[in-house]
């Protein structure tokens, strides 16, 4: 909402600056900037006077006319159809220099002398658009400097309040606050009551006051359709951010920016009966004002005639009632509806408007008498007319609000005790009444238009407000602790994230959103939930698996000539089970190019399977096996699946080779992922005895056909080797001649060792002989010497 | 006889002087030295001659033994070092070359943070605790003094899934709740003093918007909390985090679940104050949704943007540059090692 310095002052008396005003209100919760009224200085641009007009001998479309400037006429040349004689606008004259930097000079057009400009609105930028020259009051007087007649040397104070201040929405309102804040006083103009001067008038019933607890109505009839709003209102609701549109609609524009009530003038000659408020029946329809048509609800709320509806309350009056330029009766509503009756209506039609705007925010219940009568002031004054009797609906007096305080309570929830009489005054200053009921505590009478001043913890709030909360001194800590729990059996987020950048792995954060057609490729058959409102449609779904995040992240990498990535995330991946949400944290990465950094003593190669797995075993211990396994994104023959015991944890493997081709990546990553909740528990570390006695290795190279895998083979080793066996080590692999194909050779050293004696060579051999039986039996293993 | 001893003294120093290496040096010694070296020789005449040239001759030969072995050992300390100089002339290095091995990565400046963020307010008994991404109406807004159609849910531009059953949440409080609620249902008491970083969702896109950001919410619920406490807790890690003084401005605000409620501002480059978090005073609707007497208990919570503090901490000017991954900027935030 916008407000200017001058209206503002000719409701407050504060003699502070307007930055100083600024920072108060700032510093008291209502945020707000300073804009200057007009975006350029408008000199040498004055009143003047059209005295006559003549058609250009050379040129259809222009005229020439001699302006009256105060003392001096000029000819000028203008091109404006609504020029005509007796007319005022602004003149520019020779010298002047207009918004845009438009330079006025001395000027022939089409041959003829022309010594200046008669001006539009946009023009002077006055206005974003505008037709025709600024017709200015017949009172205007010729050579008066635009800015002055104006006033322009005003600035505008833009308010974006929060929801809880409705309150402020207003030039009354905001004055209030300021004179609360200055300990000043606040008030208006004179409004009176409007003589009565035509008996007509429109009954008007409530149905629900909780929807509606005040509605108030006239009839004006006999309004002169020529009138035209004054400048005066016309520069306040410019500078409130709203175009003038008909002396009605301004005038019903104007008391809502300087009162807060919004209202609502209707073709009286359209009614039928009485005007009744109530909630719409199923099957009742409404063309809107910006011919909308809705099809209404039982939760819209009305306003109807007796043939039916004709406005939706506080929201948007209807097509077939509206005020035309014709209109000489109107009906004039001030309503005041309830919050949610209008919001609600408001968020299903996705209609917002300055009404909605206040409406939901709460609009003073006691105002719509003194909002009527100011209306009605205005539109006699501008229009003439006869004003009939009000009519009323609902409370004549908002019940009062009393609310509770106590001193102790507001020096316990504020940490600093506010002497009692001080809180006192300043909850007066608010206009808030405070009634003593004993030993510093009070009943409050909170203002009908506070309706964020509901309970007690409200009060404390705004006597701290007031009082600043910067002068509440800080109170140093002076809590019980509560250590943290420190869990050794479970994984670290950090102490993960931590040993897989050590390890060179980048940590990514994605969005949990994806693109639906790549997750369905990376995950398919696992249910992604969508969102009901995406915000682009490659963001529509959840993801099920944090790939989908990965493989564009990457993908943006690799076309950045990155030609090394590495990346891994921690987040949480989604999916729907049985019809519940599942939400899942989950550890993945996504790797390709050169197995190490580019470097000088490392011959080049490209990362494979076995880099990636070497970073899973060292982040993920030994407690976990890798069995082949088949995923519908992960090569078939260069996938794992990873085990926890007999719990499946994750996969890794390269990507399938046809998604490559189908997402047209430019290169097969490798990817890898986990649950968490599967590898988030480690053995918290058990120390055993060492042994004292020496320990032997003996080296095997059995040659075994392709199918027997290491594991396989090493299990065998195991069960045969017996107790002594400590350890295997795999530290070669060879394929080709003299092997012969489908074969290959794998060298193992066995370690043996033994915790209560030397184990002697005999014991040793017969152990070796029993593997390398073992392994021909089993494997049809042969043996390199 | 003494010129003999001469001249086997001289040739000795020019046989020394001409080894090359330590092996003939060492057969210098024998020759010289040895059981049947030269010089022993001449001492195994000794016998046969008059006692009255004995002595004198002795000690000429003994003198004659000891310079020959002098002249051998330093000529040894000559050419073992020589040998070392070698050796280690031979094994330098150029020690500019980079090193072997892995690049060290980093984690991404937002879990940075947030773990800068937990580890600050753990030092301050706060737990780290977190909670689901899709909430329902209740906890995401109904709990936090939200009603259906409050004017503060507008602010809020909420994704919906499951045709408006459920919202991605748009604030971590959700996680307050449940936390209050799980502290009430398994009996125990405030004190509650929790942190809850996470992701939160917003329909919104821009410079300084992403659909998807990061808060961190802190809750502190017991006997006798209130804004003053806050203040002190909020400005002693403000200190902490940014490692420095830091100038502080409580103003007025409103969120819903706080009442009375305050934006905190700091003093930025330039004088200018920037606003860096929201909090209050718990709403006492909120206490009593989840079972806590309000009259015994208060508490204070408050909430920052994660990604807007790393921002402050870091420099960042372009808030998407956290989600597009470039590893350009990654990069910067390389793990180095520092406290966290």
């Amino acid at each position: 909402m916008k407000i200017s310095e001058s209206w503002l002052r000719e409701w407050v008396g504060v003699s502070a600056r307007v930055e100083e005003i600024k920072d108060r209100l700032v510093m008291a919760g209502l945020e707000l900037e300073i804009e200057a009224a007009i975006a350029e200085p408008l000199n040498n641009v004055v009143v003047g006077r059209i005295e006559s007009l003549t058609q250009h001998p050379q040129a259809d479309k222009l005229r020439v006319a001699q302006v009256d400037v105060g003392g001096q006429k000029l000819q000028i040349v203008c091109g404006a159809p609504n020029a005509r004689e007796g007319m005022l606008a602004p003149t520019a004259l020779v010298g002047a220099t207009l918004p845009g930097n438009v330079e006025i000079k001395q000027a022939k057009l089409r041959g003829i002398d022309s010594s200046g400009m008669l001006c539009s609105a946009k023009e002077l930028a006055l206005a974003e658009k505008s037709e025709g020259l600024l017709e200015l009051d017949p009172s205007a007087k010729p050579g008066t400097p635009i800015s002055d007649y104006l006033k322009l040397d005003d600035r505008v104070l833009a308010l974006e309040i929060t929801p809880n201040r409705g309150d402020c929405l207003s030039v009354k309102g905001l004055a209030r606050e300021v004179g609360a804040l200055y300990g000043a006083a606040s008030s208006g103009p004179k409004i009176g009551e409007a003589p009565i001067a035509t008996r007509d008038e429109v009954k008007v019933a409530i149905e629900n006051r909780d929807d509606c607890p005040s509605y108030a109505g006239r009839v004006i009839e006999g309004l002169d359709r020529s009138a035209r709003t004054p400048d005066w209102m016309r520069e306040k609701l410019r500078r409130s951010g709203i175009r003038s549109i008909h002396p009605v609609v301004d005038v019903t524009n104007f008391v809502m920016v300087e009162l807060g009530q919004p209202m609502h003038a209707f073709d009286r000659t359209k009614l039928t009966g009485a005007v009744r408020v109530r909630r719409a029946t199923a099957g009742e329809s409404l063309r809107l004002l910006n011919n909308q048509l809705v099809q209404l609800t039982s939760a819209d709320l009305l306003i109807t005639d007796d043939r039916g509806a004709l406005a939706l309350a506080g929201v948007m009056g209807g097509a077939e009632s509206e005020v035309a330029s014709t209109t000489t009766t109107v009906f004039l509503e001030s309503a005041c509806f309830g919050p949610t009756a209008v919001a609600g209506a408001g968020r299903r039609y996705k209609l917002t408007s300055d009404a909605v705007y206040r409406f939901e925010r709460g609009v003073d219940p006691a105002i719509q008498r003194e909002a009527l009568e100011r209306a009605t002031q205005l539109l006699l004054e501008i229009c003439g007319g006869r004003a009939g009797p009000i009519t009323h609906a609902g409370d004549a007096k908002p019940a009062s609000i009393r609310v509770p305080l106590r001193h102790a309570r507001f020096c316990k929830l504020v940490g600093y005790d506010i002497p009692a009489n001080e809180a006192e005054a300043l909850l007066q200053r608010l206009g808030i009444e405070t009634a003593s009921t004993g030993q510093g505590t009070w009943l409050c009478t909170v203002p009908s238009y506070r309706y964020d001043v509901r309970i007690e913890e409200d009060l404390i709030e705004e006597v701290a407000r007031l009082y600043g909360y910067q002068r509440i001194p800080l109170r140093p800590y002076r809590a019980e602790l509560q250590p943290a729990q420190l869990p050794e059996g479970r994984r670290s987020t950090a102490a993960t994230r931590a040993t897989l950048a050590a390890r060179g792995w980048q940590e990514a954060v994605t969005y949990s959103f994806v693109e639906p057609g790549l997750q369905s490729l990376l995950a398919p058959g696992i249910e992604a939930i969508p969102l009901d409102n995406p915000i682009a449609d490659p963001l529509s779904v959840m993801r099920t698996t944090l790939w989908s995040g990965l493989v564009p992240a990457w993908r943006y990498n690799v076309q950045r000539q990155q030609k090394r990535v590495r990346l891994f995330e921690l987040a949480v991946c989604f999916r729907r089970d049985g019809g519940c949400i599942v939400e899942a944290h989950k550890l993945s990465g996504i790797a390709s190019g050169d197995a190490w950094p580019e470097q000088w003593g490392t011959k080049a190669r490209p990362i494979d399977f076995f880099d990636v797995k070497g970073d899973l075993q060292a982040l993920l211990g030994a407690a976990y096996r890798y069995a082949k396994g088949t995923h519908a994104a992960l090569h078939p023959g260069r996938t794992a699946q990873i085990f926890r015991g007999d719990q499946a944890v994750g996969w890794i493997g390269d990507l399938h080779p046809s998604l490559v081709q189908k997402l047209d990546l430019p290169d097969t990553p490798l990817l890898f992922e986990l649950d968490w909740q599967g590898i988030a528990p480690v053995a918290v570390p058990e120390s055993r005895r060492l042994s004292d006695f020496p320990s032997s290795r003996r080296d095997l190279a059995p040659v075994l056909p392709e199918s027997a895998t290491v594991d396989a083979v090493c299990a065998a080793v195991r069960a045969a080797a017996g107790q002594s066996l400590q350890q295997i080590r795999v530290f070669d692999l060879y394929r080709g001649e003299p092997l012969g194909a489908g074969f290959k050779s794998l060298a193992l050293g066995l370690i043996f060792q033994d915790y209560s004696r030397t184990l002697t060579d005999v014991e040793i051999d017969t152990a070796v002989k029993a593997v390398m039986a073992s392994l021909e039996r089993e494997f049809g293993a042969t043996f390199r010497s | 006889m003494t010129d003999d001893i001469n001249q086997l003294l001289d040739r000795a120093r020019a046989e020394i002087n001409g080894a090359t290496d330590l092996r003939a040096l060492e057969q210098l010694r024998v020759d010289w030295l040895g059981k049947k070296g030269r010089i022993t020789e001449l001492l195994k005449q000794l016998g046969a001659m008059p006692a009255d040239q004995r002595k004198s001759y002795g000690e000429r030969v003994n003198r004659a033994k000891e310079q020959i072995a002098d002249q051998l050992d330093a000529k040894k300390q000559r050419l073992e070092q020589a040998d070392l100089d070698a050796r280690l002339s031979a094994e330098s290095i150029d020690v500019t070359l980079p090193g072997r091995g892995e690049d060290v990565a980093g984690l991404h400046p937002i879990t940075r943070t947030t773990q800068r963020i937990e580890r600050l307010f753990g030092e301050l008994g706060f737990e780290s605790v977190s909670g689901p991404e899709i909430e329902d109406d209740f906890h995401n807004f109904a709990a936090l003094n939200i009603p259906e159609l409050h004017p503060a849910r507008s602010t809020m531009d909420t994704f919906y899934v499951d045709q408006g059953k459920m919202v991605l949440r748009t604030h971590t409080s959700p996680v307050q709740i449940r936390t209050m609620e799980s502290v009430v249902k398994s009996g125990r008491k405030p004190p509650i003093r929790i942190v809850c970083p996470g992701r939160v969702y917003r329909k919104d896109l821009d410079r300084t918007h992403s659909p998807m950001f990061h808060q961190i919410e802190g809750l502190y619920v017991a006997e006798g909390v209130s804004l003053a406490d806050l203040k002190y807790d909020l400005h002693t890690f403000l200190t902490r985090f940014f490692e420095r003084e830091v100038e502080m401005l409580f103003r007025p605000s409103y969120f819903p679940f706080v009442e009375p409620g305050a934006d905190v501002h700091i003093r930025w480059e330039g004088g200018r104050w920037l606003e860096v978090l929201g909090c209050g005073v718990v709403h006492p609707n909120v206490l009593k949704a989840v079972g806590i007497d309000p009259e015994r208990y208060s508490g204070y919570a408050f909430g920052m943007g994660i990604d807007r503090m790393a921002m402050l901490r870091y420099g960042v000017n372009d808030l998407r540059l956290f989600f597009e991954n470039d590893l350009r900027f990654l990069e910067q935030f390389r793990d180095t090692g520092a406290a966290r």
